[in-house]
């Protein structure tokens, strides 16, 4: 921040205007249900949607510019000068934005829609379970393989852009025409172990070509290569292949429409549907661990090493342990709120069918008073 | 000329922050001082029927601030942060520990859990305050330095820190007390008006009591500033003991027009007067200014441009906001339920009692 503060601060500031209005609107949205006109209430939600989305932007342009940063000028280890727009639209966020934005709506979509597909698998199978499974699933699928264009898009970019971290993530071990593509497998000392190979493949999927040139680990001293690249590696693998696996229920989604307009009834289809929300979060937080993995140990890529961003206050694994500690706490507590407002909400389901927060409940207790 | 224009519009944001998430804080405040289950129930009732729909917005404030800190004046923000880490590790867990009682808490049943929860939300909204006052009155007192490596205990233990963060705490008591006598005159519920006005009145004398402390302390601990306050901001110093004065008189009163409006002039006459007076030091005892502490022009200008957008859409966001709120259109669903319920509930026990 000391540093890089004047920069990195301008997409966080745009941020603010959207994380205001998310705020802002969110509050109407969820306070003025039932109270405000159908109508009114609908368009109270069009903001947060419009600030979702330009807010992730905004954060992912901050990301992105750490992965090719760009937009300043520096003299004496002080920036003089800041291009704002060069700043947003560094040369990551043309790859960044789109993939992160679609990965949510994936995550979004997939994960509404499994809530549902527990529903049928439970025998749930009204117009409302119906309607509440098929409209997110449909979205979300649908985006699947516009998602897998921007992700080839981006790994290509990336290995121009940032080669080390490429070559992290396919176990490039060094720079070589013809390179093959690694599926699972371990990296110790320089070799690669127990992974499927595919000769060419990497070559062919970076330059169209088999003789193409991929750049290695051994381009760099290893003290500039991340440190763990079966990690990178092996997150990119689960990244890419959960998004595979989610075209199984797309493909069979299209194939049941096709031939009997209706959705598929067998159990395994809802079963994929079912694990595809939870899929969508692990392959999110695996591409995650790709690209910021993948940089170490730069924390701005190639202008800052994370070593000299951290804090120079101790007890940093102390503050990290309280955090999780306390994350994991309030994680579980809050699985235990929302089962209880479910199995509240299907009791009294029969008196009140539309209560957003949970019917009242008929336990005299409640009636005691608020807490103390 | 334009570091003046953000460093203004950092203190701008910094005064709604205290006037609006003052408000709320001090809601938690009242909260722990209710009493028992029973006799506190009408305060907490309009406590959490009032801040519910607002207080998430009112925090991005804060938020605001620290990025338009970061951005701007990055040299000054990393100093804060290392050397105040421990204070504002306490402040952020109070904002977690505050969001996560006050959400629980309504969604569980039975005072098993409601108690503890709304425990946690009321005694995090009281530790948050009084931590960032500290962070606050570190900075008045000049105890932080470029070169410090780590944080300590002696930069925000002082005795101007721990008066700022008890003056914080008062404040947004008084905030939170004045706001709630206007939602209890907006439902006709003139006990609890009645309740407020006490309160206020105390909070309005504590924060008095405190701030006079706090700017005597600082004729010790930075004399600079100290006569900045007393010279070139005194006539904010002046308006806001004024306002602070008028609302007293007019809680004696018993009137309700105009204490929002007063109140929260008053704040931010004060929190202007601390910017005023610190003119043009930047963080106080390093020698650094806002001509040599801020950020390179483009990046201000940027800064200043997101602050115009924002006040474009955001204002009018807000007062759909507080409108909405004001009407009572927006409104907890269980908890007034609950509320209507008991209600019915009682209205029965006196039929049972009279027969």
């Amino acid at each position: 921040m000391r540093k890089y503060g004047p920069v990195i601060g301008l997409p966080f500031s745009v941020e603010g205007i959207f994380f205001f209005l998310e705020a802002i609107f969110t509050g109407i949205y969820l306070y003025g249900w039932r109270r405000l006109g159908g109508w009114a209430h609908f368009w109270s939600g069009i903001p947060i949607a419009v600030s979702g989305i330009f807010g992730a932007l905004s954060v992912m342009a901050a990301n992105s510019w750490m992965n090719q940063p760009g937009g300043f000028t520096m003299k004496a280890g002080r920036i003089v000068s800041v291009e704002p727009l060069k700043v947003f639209f560094n040369r990551a966020a043309a790859y960044e934005m789109p993939h992160m934005l679609l990965a949510a709506y994936l995550v979004a979509g997939f994960g509404v829609a499994s809530v549902y597909a527990v529903g049928f698998l439970r025998g749930r199978r009204d117009r409302y379970h119906r309607l509440g499974f098929a409209i997110p699933f449909v979205l979300a699928a649908a985006l699947t393989p516009v998602e897998f264009l921007v992700g080839d898009t981006a790994a290509r970019a990336i290995a121009t852009d940032q080669p080390v971290k490429f070559a992290a993530m396919e176990y490039v071990t060094h720079t070589a025409r013809d390179a093959p593509e690694y599926l699972g497998g371990v990296y110790a000392d320089g070799h690669v172990y127990g992974a499927l190979r595919i000769p060419g493949l990497d070559s062919l999927l970076v330059g169209f070509s088999t003789h193409a040139k991929v750049t290695g680990l051994d381009s760099v001293p290893p003290a500039d290569r991340p440190p763990v690249p079966w990690l990178i590696h092996l997150a990119f693998d689960v990244m890419a292949g959960l998004g595979s696996l989610s075209l199984i229920p797309l493909l069979w989604l299209l194939l049941a429409w096709w031939r009997r307009r209706a959705l598929p009834k067998h159990r395994w289809f809802w079963l994929l549907a079912a694990g595809a929300g939870p899929a969508a979060v692990v392959a999110m937080e695996a591409g995650w661990i790709v690209t910021e993995v993948g940089r170490q140990p730069w924390v701005v890529y190639k202008l800052m090493t994370t070593a000299q961003a951290a804090t120079t206050n101790p007890g940093v694994i102390a503050s990290l342990s309280a955090v999780i500690v306390l994350y994991a706490v309030l994680g579980v507590a809050t699985i235990l709120i929302l089962r209880l407002l479910a199995r509240r909400w299907r009791a009294g389901d029969e008196q009140e069918a539309a209560v957003p927060y949970g019917p009242p409940s008929t336990d005299a207790s409640a009636l005691g008073g608020e807490a103390a | 000329m334009i570091s003046e224009l953000v460093a203004a519009i950092l203190i701008a944001v910094l005064a709604i922050y205290a006037i609006f998430a003052g408000a709320d804080f001090g809601g938690g405040l009242w909260d722990l001082l209710a009493g028992g289950d029973r006799r506190g129930r009408p305060a907490r009732q309009l406590i959490d029927e009032t801040i519910t729909p607002v207080w998430e917005a009112n925090h991005v404030w804060l938020i605001f601030a620290l990025v338009i800190f970061w951005t701007a004046f990055p040299v000054a923000f990393a100093a804060v942060m290392t050397v105040a880490a421990l204070p504002l590790w306490l402040a952020t867990l109070g904002i977690v520990l505050r969001g996560t009682g006050f959400a629980f808490r309504k969604e569980v049943q039975g005072l098993r859990w409601e108690r503890p929860l709304g425990v946690t939300f009321a005694f995090s909204s009281l530790l948050t305050p009084f931590f960032m006052g500290t962070v606050v009155g570190c900075v008045a007192a000049g105890k932080v330095s470029l070169d410090g490596q780590h944080s300590t205990l002696a930069a925000w233990t002082n005795p101007t820190s721990l008066l700022t963060g008890s003056l914080f705490v008062a404040v947004c008591g008084y905030m939170a007390a004045i706001f709630l006598i206007g939602e209890a005159a907006r439902r006709g519920d003139h006990r609890s008006k009645r309740y407020f006005r006490h309160r206020a009145t105390l909070a309005s004398m504590v924060a008095g009591a405190l701030s006079i402390a706090t700017v005597t302390e600082l004729h010790h601990s930075n004399h600079a500033l100290y006569e900045g306050l007393t010279g070139r901001a005194l006539p904010l110093l002046v308006l806001g003991a004024a306002c602070g004065l008028a609302v007293l008189a007019l809680l004696a009163l018993e009137r309700s027009t105009g204490l929002r409006a007063l109140s929260g002039i008053g704040v931010a006459a004060v929190v202007w007067g601390w910017g005023v007076g610190q003119y043009p030091t930047l963080l106080p005892g390093t020698g650094l200014t806002l001509a040599n502490g801020s950020a390179p022009h483009a990046t201000l200008v940027m800064v200043v441009a997101v602050f115009g957008a924002a006040g474009l859409l955001v204002v009018p966001g807000f007062l759909l906001l507080f409108r909405l709120q004001a009407r009572q259109i927006l409104s907890p669903t269980p908890s007034t339920r609950r509320a209507e319920q008991s209600a019915v509930h009682e209205g029965v026990d006196d039929v049972c009692e009279r027969r």
